[in-house]
């Protein structure tokens, strides 16, 4: 069951990822990876407020708290994609651009990932 | 379109299911405070993400295993999720060292795993 979940997920974020990336880059020219960074930065705000939220209701079964956490937002975001398109941001000669998509993602990701957290945790009144 | 989003599918299933065991495993063989099950999967697909676009992968393949796979098998909400909660605990050497370690081993490992698939392939 819980692998099931899991890998279910894994199909509906990978799937929402892909249409995510496509959908932006069809309006988005730039050489700047904007399609990672919003599913990693939409993926992390999720993340924090789902756990937040699953610890204040307590009934949630576990195979489906892991389906979507692990399974879904998991899979929607990415850091391979992340790890590679750096890497051509750099062997392009776009330094300064590679810097600002770690620094983004790295500031951003944390940021957003307290942010989903705190909203959720302020509201049900658990401690944060 | 539709046999793209197939290909997709049938990775991302694949792959968030082995970054499921391999998280299970490796909570199990190195009990830690560390997440070394996420930085392991983040620094293996980095590596063979970064294999399959230097070998010059054909577009389905790249479909199947890049975005596929190896995108749900890395993740970076766990990552960034597992970082709040090393701060929330105030365990802030983890913390420093779990992000330094997670970004410099999947950048470099990309560029590794790159010029060896550019090897392979010529």
């Amino acid at each position: 069951m819980m692998y099931m979940a899991i890998g279910v997920g894994g199909i509906i974020g990978a799937l929402l990822r892909f249409y995510l990336g496509i959908y932006i880059h069809s309006w988005w020219t730039d050489p700047f990876p904007l399609g990672t960074l919003a599913a990693n930065y939409l993926g992390c705000i999720a993340l924090g407020a789902f756990s937040a939220w699953v610890s204040a209701v307590k009934s949630v079964p576990v195979w489906l708290q892991a389906g979507i956490s692990t399974g879904v937002i998991g899979s929607f975001t990415t850091f391979s994609t992340f790890s590679i398109e750096t890497m051509e941001l750099f062997q392009n000669g776009l330094n300064a651009l590679g810097c600002i998509y770690i620094l983004s993602s790295l500031f951003g990701g944390l940021a957003l990932a307290w942010l989903g957290r705190a909203i959720v945790a302020s509201r049900s009144g658990i401690r944060h | 379109m539709i046999s793209a989003s197939i290909l997709v599918a049938i990775g991302g299933f694949w792959g968030a299911i082995a970054r499921y065991s391999v998280n299970r495993w490796a909570a199990r063989t190195i009990p830690s405070v560390f997440p070394y099950g996420t930085l392991l999967v983040n620094a293996l697909g980095s590596f063979l993400l970064g294999y399959l676009i230097g070998m010059r992968a054909e577009q389905r393949l790249v479909l199947l295993l890049g975005t596929g796979f190896m995108g749900s098998f890395t993740t970076f909400s766990t990552f960034k999720a597992e970082s709040v909660q090393l701060a929330r605990t105030k365990q802030w050497s983890v913390f420093y060292l779990y992000i330094a370690i997670s970004y410099i081993s999947g950048i470099v490992l990309a560029f590794a795993g790159y010029a060896l698939g550019r090897q392979t392939s010529a």
